[in-house]
């Protein structure tokens, strides 16, 4: 915080305005750097606070059981949500299968031949998919599948999370394919390779570590998703694995026994909110370091 | 083929050696394919909600958008009080989060040290991928019994001669749904306007501080530059708390009802949606919900659309800037 003009403190003595106005401006400066401050460091708090109560109210149900367990009926105490940690699994696995070789088909398509106008309307086209509220594409994948199916199911739940998950991968896609120095492609395009073949033996590998990580980005994002999974995959008390039937999935789980009126569900919405938070943030953050030390 | 003037000065449009039909032909026809397939998603979406909406369109036309009544059982729906909802929480939460959020920003790239940065902007990526249940439960266990006990008492208290803090301490409801939609939208708000304030020409703040500005008024002189930018972000953010459905479902206690008092709980159009959607018995009352879907979905497509354009402008269209949303 510096403040500026030296010259102006001689001033002062002639001219007592200016002095004022400098006092005035010098405060002026102060008070808004302080507010910077305090923005910044109020701004940091609720993720603190957060994160405390989050490992705080989960670690009282956390244990192997929760893992391993199917839910218990009301009264019983234990029980866990294996069902609903291998479900999510199952849908978002799903979700990405779809969602991964199509986004970055259409990511290496922008990056590789978008330059002309029909590239720039699907560039526009992604932007507005991804500014899709998650429960109206939740509404429009019951119209497109649950419906027609008779029932809800998993694979509806992954057809949801793909669509959220598509305007990511195939923006950082591009981003990275485009990061790759032409002249490799013009290196193996001397040589005689085709196109197919320099993107897939030269272009691609080169782009991989970025591609990976952006990619488990998405995957993960969506992971955390609920209201698309609430009229699609919709939930189950029993183990299933069954892509054509309902199944449990995390957030969902934590969703009905977070508002249930037992203390003993309740406390088990916050150790399932703990280990959604830890497959999120802690998985994509892993594979990031991992992906960097190959890269280095 | 046709070629491009652009592509064929960097790419031969066909390998070398390669005559009549080749893999490539393969390859272009499958990445085209694959970028065709947005369209079809986006033009799918558009086509399910309006097919959806339609037998409600039909039978209760737009007037559904102005009545208030919301009766499943008499096949009476009115979306008044779920837009009304959705409006003021979004509003409410960029009223707290957009002074905090330019603030932090200015903060990140003006005034903080590399390392303080790095902190800030860690917390700001950590921020933005927790899911949204984990705020609503935080919201619901944690913020909902601290307003009720300590903040909300107290607003009545003291400011309850305003309309806005008049009612019964609830704890859930539209301040409590405000306050986590602030936190959820923060990261948005703070990244963007980081962002686009970087992006201005560094000679303006020299050319400021050069003239004997102060710190402030140099840092006035970039806002107004990036002034454009920062706007989008907060539409941006704006378009995302109108969407925004698990947390706000779980603390806005989900009532039908249009009530000023920020104190007392309502339901967004997000959250209808969520809660009744299963339980929606008659086909009109499914399709009444879908177009309230529909929308949400017209509303976000306007507010996202007008952001971009703000951002890009002020980027100079840098696409890694636009899509870090």
């Amino acid at each position: 915080m510096t403040t500026p003009a030296p010259p102006a403190r001689e001033a002062a003595w002639r001219d007592p305005m200016s002095a004022l106005r400098r006092v005035r401006r010098t405060v002026i400066n102060r008070i808004v750097l302080g507010a910077c401050y305090l923005a910044a460091g109020i701004v940091v708090l609720p993720l603190a606070l957060i994160l405390w109560h989050l490992i705080d109210k989960g670690r009282q149900a956390f244990s192997v059981g929760f893992f391993v367990h199917m839910p218990k009926p009301v009264g019983e105490p234990g029980g866990g949500m294996a069902n609903a940690v291998v479900g999510t699994l199952i849908v978002v696995g799903g979700a990405a299968l779809i969602a991964l070789p199509l986004g970055i088909m259409a990511g290496i398509y922008l990056a590789e031949y978008g330059r002309d106008r029909g590239a720039s309307t699907v560039r526009y086209v992604a932007d507005v998919l991804s500014g899709v509220p998650s429960i109206v594409v939740g509404v429009v994948a019951y119209g497109l599948i649950v419906v027609p199916m008779g029932r809800f199911s998993a694979i509806a739940g992954s057809v949801a999370l793909a669509i959220l998950m598509l305007p990511t991968i195939i923006r950082s896609t591009e981003e990275m394919v485009r990061l790759v120095p032409q002249s490799y492609r013009h290196g193996a395009l001397a040589l005689g390779a085709p196109r197919w073949k320099v993107m897939l033996q030269v272009v691609l590998p080169a782009a991989r570590a970025g591609i990976v990580t952006a990619a488990m980005l998405a995957v993960a994002r969506a992971a955390g998703e609920t209201a698309p999974l609430l009229f699609t995959a919709l939930g189950n008390r029993f183990w299933s694995v069954h892509l054509d039937q309902p199944i449990a999935t995390l957030p969902v789980f934590i969703y009905d026994y977070a508002r249930a009126p037992y203390d003993d569900w309740n406390r088990q919405a916050w150790t399932g909110a703990l280990v959604l938070v830890l497959i999120v943030t802690v998985i994509s953050g892993i594979l990031r370091l991992t992906v960097r030390r190959v890269r280095s | 083929m046709k070629q491009t003037a652009d592509e064929s000065r960097v790419l031969p449009q066909r390998s070398v050696g390669t005559r009549g039909f080749s893999l490539d032909h393969v390859y272009r026809a499958l990445l085209v394919g694959a970028a065709g397939l947005v369209f079809v998603v986006v033009a799918l979406i558009v086509y399910e909600v309006v097919r959806g909406a339609l037998p409600s369109i039909r039978a209760i036309g737009w007037g559904f958008l102005v009545r208030t009544e919301w009766d499943p059982v008499q096949d009476h729906f009115g979306a008044l009080p779920y837009l009304y909802g959705t409006l003021v929480s979004s509003f409410l939460a960029l009223l707290m989060a957009v002074p905090l959020g330019i603030g932090s920003a200015v903060y990140l790239a003006e005034l903080a040290g590399r390392r303080l940065s790095a902190i800030v902007s860690f917390v700001m990526e950590l921020l933005a991928a927790i899911p949204s249940i984990v705020f609503g439960i935080w919201g619901l266990f944690v913020l909902a019994p601290f307003l009720r006990t300590l903040v909300e008492p107290w607003l009545s208290h003291h400011l309850g001669f305003l309309p806005l803090f008049r009612g019964y301490p609830f704890g859930i409801g539209m301040l409590n749904a405000g306050i986590v939609l602030a936190i959820m939208v923060l990261p948005t708000i703070v990244s963007i306007s980081r962002e686009v304030l970087m992006a201005t020409p560094r000679t303006l703040r020299e050319a400021s501080l050069a003239l004997g500005a102060t710190r402030a008024e140099s840092i006035g002189v970039t806002l107004d530059a990036a002034r454009p930018g920062i706007l989008g972000a907060i539409i941006l953010a704006l378009g995302r708390a109108l969407g925004e459905t698990m947390a706000v479902t779980m603390v806005i206690g989900n009532t039908n009802r249009i009530s000023l008092s920020l104190l007392d709980p309502g339901a967004t159009m997000s959250s209808i949606i969520a809660n009744e959607f299963t339980e929606a018995t008659t086909d009109i009352y499914l399709s009444a919900l879908i177009q309230i879907a529909l929308v949400l979905f017209v509303l976000t497509l306007v507010v996202n659309a007008l952001a971009r354009g703000l951002v890009l402008v002020t980027t100079g269209g840098r696409r890694d800037v636009a899509g870090a949303a």
